[in-house]
């Protein structure tokens, strides 16, 4: 109880004395502000990208990719192939006995980007009629469907806040041709609204395809039908094709992205964080100085080495979560929901919100704690260790 | 009243780069329980040196020094810091209040060393505050205060625990000297009414003529001249 009032009266006499040594503390409050703001920025940004491709795709939607590929871009699927494995077991039919599948055709196409001016590659998805109904939370949010046959196209909800020229009405040139925008839609955030969707003979005619497509999604009767949907491409000779869940497609897609903005934060992140050590350092030394004439006085009353050296960690700690929260606070009205794109793995950018969760907070204020307890470890074992009268010298 | 310091064949030395400074050598000096002595001397001469090693802040090189039968230089850090609290009452030139707390709380501070709890430290801390003339100032902090009100703080601090010894290193070296016949008074009164033992440096003449007892320190050994008064 003893050796706590003293913990408590030293933390007290530290704190209430901050004002003091007000614009060191606060340069030491900054660095730590800075180094947990740009971590936050990068962890954001991959939690972001993250929960848009997991978000993405249903584990009862069959994706089929020609054997071998990984990514819908390399793929291809003949009609044949696409007819063949519409009679395959376990697919969710329509009362016409024909499954619900679609048929759908990827390419690359540019577009300019509202905030920058440069131009960047979209996906056009070429769909069949039941795309949408093998997209789980897919609303038209604006105008109507495409017409089957004609040049419109209907357009994600990110991609029209992101990029120019898709606004419900507008007539965007892509491949030489004019399209009409006629709808606009949103899937959750999902990745999905970072495309254009045509007719996929349209699409085909205008890109030189012939009646290939590169993929081929399902609707499955349940999760479990996949490995027989597997099965049944294995035992067609004329069908080489490979069965994924789409949600586990999407999930795989997303994590050579996110790795690679994790692995150049967090190194920035730690370089930094040996900066704002110093100037941490520098701050504690500083206050310890300062405080010599009242740790020797707190000395002489009988107070213990242990409450000096508590006292000191303790203000440390105190700055640097100061710090680290304003990062946090900062990065969160800043950027928690703001809207950027990268480059997918199918070569072309994804719409994606940054996202400062609560588990990426507590990342922020722990590498702030971590900072201010080496920082303040060694001033405080100072504080603890100044012999009484040297510290009469000093103050 | 018997004897409450004895101090034997104390020497201090300081090493300064190659060379030894000897403060003092081999000194012996005994106070009694109850004494108010004053120490004089010229600069350099050592007192403040002799007040630290009285008060279990700094070690003597070699030598006994022995605070009611107990050996000072035989006890740990962790031990003198206890001791201290139990026994010591400091009184310093510049006050050494915690500006950013009241004087209640300033007050309170050795008591949060004992098992006191917070209702019994409260009426502790008034007590001690009305004996110095300052009940009514609980609440205001050093900046609030003059020098002298600060310094009859800084006792109040000094007697709240209840020490047997108060050491006061020079304790009026920054008043006026009205102001500093009242600090004067007042531990006279605390020597006298409450029994403290006082050991005070000091420079000034008339400060002196409070103690009961003074001594010249100078070249490392004690002249006593007595009271002065």
């Amino acid at each position: 109880m003893r050796i706590l009032n003293q913990i408590i009266a030293v933390c007290t006499i530290n704190l209430k004395s901050l004002p003091q040594r007000f614009w060191l503390s606060l340069s030491t409050v900054m660095a730590v502000a800075l180094v947990v703001g740009v971590l936050l920025a990068f962890l954001a940004m991959a939690a972001g990208f993250q929960q848009t491709l997991n978000g993405t795709g249903s584990a009862n939607v069959a994706l089929l990719l020609r054997d071998g590929s990984q990514q819908e871009v390399n793929s291809t699927i003949t009609l044949e192939q696409t007819r063949l494995i519409a009679e395959a077991p376990g697919l969710v039919r329509k009362p016409d006995g024909s499954a619900l599948m679609s048929a759908e055709l990827y390419v690359i196409v540019d577009a300019v980007k509202r905030a920058s001016g440069m131009k960047s590659n979209i996906p056009l998805r070429g769909v069949g009629q039941d795309a949408p109904a093998l997209r789980d939370g897919f609303t038209l949010v604006a105008g109507r469907m495409l017409q089957p046959g004609s040049n419109e196209i209907i357009v994600g909800q990110a991609l029209t806040k992101e990029f120019a020229g898709f606004d419900l009405g507008q007539e965007p040139r892509i491949g030489g041709v004019t399209w009409k925008v006629v709808g606009v839609f949103a899937m959750q955030g999902s990745v999905f609204e970072s495309e254009l969707w045509a007719d996929l003979p349209v699409v085909q005619g205008l890109f030189r395809r012939g009646s290939i497509t590169q993929t081929v999604r399902l609707r499955l009767t349940g999760a479990d039908a996949l490995a027989g949907l597997q099965r049944y491409s294995d035992d067609e000779p004329r069908l080489k094709l490979k069965a994924f869940s789409e949600k586990e497609y999407f999930a795989g897609q997303s994590s050579g992205t996110v790795k690679l903005i994790q692995y150049a934060g967090w190194p920035l992140s730690i370089a930094m964080a040996v900066g704002a050590l110093a100037g941490a350092l520098n701050t504690m030394y500083s206050s310890v100085a300062s405080r010599s004439r009242e740790i020797a006085t707190l000395r002489c009353l009988g107070f213990g080495g242990f409450p000096a050296f508590v006292g000191t960690l303790v203000e440390s700690l105190a700055l640097s979560l100061i710090g680290g929260l304003l990062g946090t606070l900062v990065v969160w009205l800043l950027f928690d929901g703001f809207t950027t794109s990268t480059l997918g793995q199918g070569f072309t950018q994804i719409v994606f919100s940054l996202s400062l969760t609560p588990a990426l907070m507590v990342q922020g204020v722990v590498l702030a704690l971590a900072v201010g307890l080496i920082g303040g470890f060694f001033p405080a074992l100072r504080a603890a260790r100044l012999p009484i009268v040297a510290a009469y010298a000093q103050g | 009243m018997g004897a409450l310091i004895d101090i034997r064949r104390a020497s201090k030395r300081f090493v300064k780069g190659r060379e030894t400074i000897t403060i003092f050598d081999k000194l012996d000096l005994v106070i009694n329980e109850g004494d108010f002595v004053a120490i004089m001397g010229p600069s350099g001469s050592g007192k403040t040196t002799l007040l630290n090693l009285l008060g279990g802040i700094d070690r003597a090189t070699e030598g006994e020094i022995s605070f009611g039968g107990v050996r000072l230089d035989q006890l740990t850090e962790g031990k003198l810091s206890g001791w201290r609290a139990a026994n010591v009452g400091f009184i310093f030139q510049f006050y050494n209040l915690m500006p950013m707390l009241n004087a209640a709380r300033n007050v309170e501070l050795p008591l949060l060393l004992t098992r006191l709890g917070k209702g019994d430290r409260a009426r502790r801390v008034q007590a001690a505050l009305e004996i110095v003339g300052l009940g009514d100032r609980a609440k205001h902090f050093p900046r609030e205060m003059s020098g002298g009100q600060q310094q009859r703080v800084a006792i109040a601090r000094a007697i709240v625990a209840d020490p047997k010894m108060l050491l006061c290193d020079e304790p009026t070296g920054d008043l006026d000297r009205k102001t500093a016949d009242e600090i004067l008074s007042m531990l006279q009164l605390l020597n006298r009414e409450m029994g403290k033992t006082i050991i005070m440096v000091t420079h000034d003449p008339e400060a002196a003529r409070y103690a009961s007892r003074v001594l010249h320190l100078d070249k490392g050994r004690f002249i006593e001249q007595g009271a002065m008064a």
